[in-house]
């Protein structure tokens, strides 16, 4: 309990508050220039999340992939790698979670649906670890690797359901098997039929499981001293490119995760798509919220998904454009990066703290 | 239609999807170069793209012939991409915020602002009004060249003047003092500081010349491709364009070489269909070859990188 207290009232925790009320009060700043009233719009958008239960179902569902893509580019930023493939492993997981959900016929529901999910894990782990490969083997820079990465996910994909799923006169997937659904079929009934799923209470089980495999294991560690120091790691015995590759792999599974809830608790089939969901990305900013914690990645999905679903409500009761959330979302990661803003933006109270101790 | 009238045009529509890329991967360069990764070019493009079709407009709305209004959007283009690179350069340079994640948040600021200020000047639309913007513009004698005339020197004067660019950007980097003091404190801030480089002004200059430029990348494709300004002008020709930086290894005639690879293989897309031999390939086989070859030619030829040693980092004086 009191790690807990520590970490509430720890400074960057401070920091990050500082850092999103400044966010906000930006986005306001902004309203206020364009002529809108901040108050209505941001308690348009608080009403719209947790007003009735629909919205807010509706509003985990969305925040659910934002914590697996959170996660994955978290993971590999712990251990000095630049995971912005994030895209890519989301949809090659969505994909591989299609193929599994639709073509495999006669399991029951508690072999069918697993099968689908780690499906997915596997497949967009496999895409990340081949820009780890790639890293490791023949010294190519990820980011690159992987932005190529994700355009070639995005036509594999298109590729794959057009070949192999699609439903005729269309542009998706025919639906995935009912055994392989993961939805919540009462707690949906019970919340308005909104898109419930145990993707929610994955996503929530693999914040923990980053957290104790980082932090608690020897494999968490060796992988943490390659990211901390590659050479020293080297010195130390640790096999450093294979870690590189094992990173990747496990970051890109939490992508793809992300990708299979999509597909197998939300819509239940794929759409062939014109360009990238965007998943990927808004996963690095939900990480680099919760600076790359796994716990504070919750935090950062709750805050981002709340301003992107709630955005819409804005736009409807109170008439303003709902891309002002993309302002205060960049705000936010701005003040979170640039903390030296931040603390000068404190300093007078950290003074005012100083000379209360000295008395 | 004949093979010869083809290559033509695909040689046409190639330095089209090029010139783009071509303004915007020489931005990258003079920010790396510096020592300033700038991830921030998507964001920069998509401003970019934003005045060109916000100012185009007006200034034609104003009575301006096309080519005037389109140099009209060209200009603010240029002048809102630098100002919104200085909060790149603010944070990753003044406040030594990782420079990946202060470019990412322009590509955030850039999504979310433009299609506001987009939504409030046009009445809600999500676009800007159409706007003729520039036209291809015919070089005397050279376009009457059989077959490459007409494919190479009729072309958008953006085209040229992305073409001069590189030449000018080769020569201002390896050929003049400035260059010589961006690149040092790109590849050693300590020493380029202790022979009086002022490292930190020096990559300013740099972030906001790829500011400058990525907001004229971005603005050649409101003014010659699509004519209005919308939320998927720009969709990932800034993340092509850094593809494009490295994989012509920092240099401005090698980002030039790659970035006219990217535009082909987009121009490729157009007419894959049109020969019967081509028809049995899955179309998105095609869309993806470039991006495969990418990564082959990253793994066979370009090897280690060979981007500026200080990359990333902040200078911070008290280390040595």
């Amino acid at each position: 309990m009191s790690k807990l207290m520590k970490i509430f009232t720890g400074d960057s925790f401070i920091l990050s508050i500082v850092a999103i009320i400044m966010g906000l009060i930006l986005g306001a700043l902004v309203m206020l220039i364009g002529g809108y009233d901040p108050f209505e719009a941001y308690s348009a958008l608080i009403t719209r999340v947790y007003g009735d239960s629909y919205n807010f179902g509706e509003a985990i569902r969305e925040m659910t992939p934002l914590i697996m893509t959170g996660l994955a580019f978290a993971f590999a930023a712990r251990t000095g790698l630049f995971n912005i493939g994030g895209e890519g492993q989301f949809l090659i997981g969505m994909t591989a979670a299609s193929i599994v959900g639709i073509h495999v016929h006669g399991l029951p529901v508690y072999i069918h649906a697993p099968l689908a999910v780690i499906a997915g894990a596997v497949f967009g782990g496999l895409w990340a670890a081949i820009a780890g490969y790639l890293k490791a083997a023949r010294g190519v820079n990820e980011v690159i690797s992987c932005i190529m990465l994700n355009w070639i996910g995005l036509y594999l994909s298109n590729m794959i359901i057009n070949n192999y799923a699609l439903l005729d006169g269309e542009n998706r997937s025919v639906d995935i098997q009912p055994t392989a659904s993961i939805a919540i079929g009462w707690l949906s009934e019970m919340m308005g039929n909104a898109r419930v799923h145990w993707g929610t209470v994955i996503a929530l089980l693999a914040a923990v499981f980053f957290y104790i495999f980082m932090w608690k294991t020897k494999q968490g560690y060796e992988l943490r001293a390659v990211g901390f120091n590659q050479d020293a790691s080297k010195y130390a015995g640790m096999n450093v490119n294979r870690n590189v590759v094992k990173a990747m792999f496990i970051s890109g599974a939490f992508a793809g995760l992300g990708g299979a809830f999509t597909v197998l608790g939300v819509f239940g089939y794929q759409s062939v798509m014109a360009s990238s969901p965007g998943t990927g990305f808004d996963g690095i900013a939900v990480a680099l919220i919760g600076m790359n914690n796994p716990f504070g990645i919750i935090l950062g999905s709750i805050l981002f998904g709340t301003l992107t679903y709630g955005s819409a409500g804005m736009s409807f009761s109170a008439d303003v454009p709902p891309e002002i959330v993309r302002i205060v979302i960049g705000a936010i990661i701005f003040f979170i990066a640039a903390q030296g803003i931040v603390r000068w933006v404190l300093k007078p109270f950290y003074a005012k703290r100083k000379k209360e101790k000295v008395l | 239609m004949d093979v010869l009238t083809i290559i033509g045009q695909l040689i046409n529509t190639t330095l089209v999807f090029a010139t783009a890329l071509i303004f915007t991967s020489l931005g990258g360069i003079f920010s790396e170069k510096s020592g300033v990764t700038n991830l921030g070019l998507e964001g920069l493009m998509v401003f970019g793209a934003f005045a060109a079709g916000v100012v185009g407009h007006y200034a034609q709305d104003a009575g301006m012939d096309a080519f005037s209004a389109a140099t009209m959007g060209l200009l603010a283009a240029i002048v809102l991409g630098t100002i919104v690179s200085l909060i790149h350069a603010l944070a990753s340079i003044t406040f030594k915020a990782d420079q990946v994640i202060s470019g990412i948040v322009i590509n955030f600021l850039a999504a979310g602002s433009t299609l506001y200020m987009v939504k409030l000047l046009f009445d809600g639309a999500g676009e800007t009004e159409l706007i003729a913007g520039y036209s291809r513009i015919a070089i005397p004698y050279l376009s009457q060249i059989p077959l490459l005339g007409d494919a190479i020197f009729n072309a958008y004067p953006t085209t040229y003047l992305a073409i001069i660019l590189v030449f000018v950007s080769f020569y201002v980097l390896y050929k003049t003092p400035f260059g010589l003091r961006l690149r040092s404190v790109g590849e050693h801030p300590s020493a380029a500081d202790t022979v009086g480089i002022k490292v930190n002004r020096m990559r300013y200059i740099g972030v906001m010349l790829s500011g400058a430029l990525a907001g004229i990348g971005g603005a050649t494709i409101t003014l010659t491709t699509t004519g209005t300004f919308s939320h998927n002008t720009i969709s990932g020709q800034g993340y092509i364009a850094i593809a494009a930086m490295i994989f012509g290894k920092w240099n401005p005639i090698g980002a030039f070489g790659a970035a006219v690879f990217f535009g082909l293989a987009q121009a490729v897309r157009n007419y894959v269909q049109l020969f019967a031999w081509t028809q049995s390939i899955p179309p998105e086989v095609i869309y993806m070859l470039p991006y495969v070859l990418t990564i082959i030619v990253l793994v066979a030829a370009v090897g280690r990188s060979s981007a500026p040693s200080a990359l990333g980092q902040p200078y911070d004086p008290s280390k040595r």
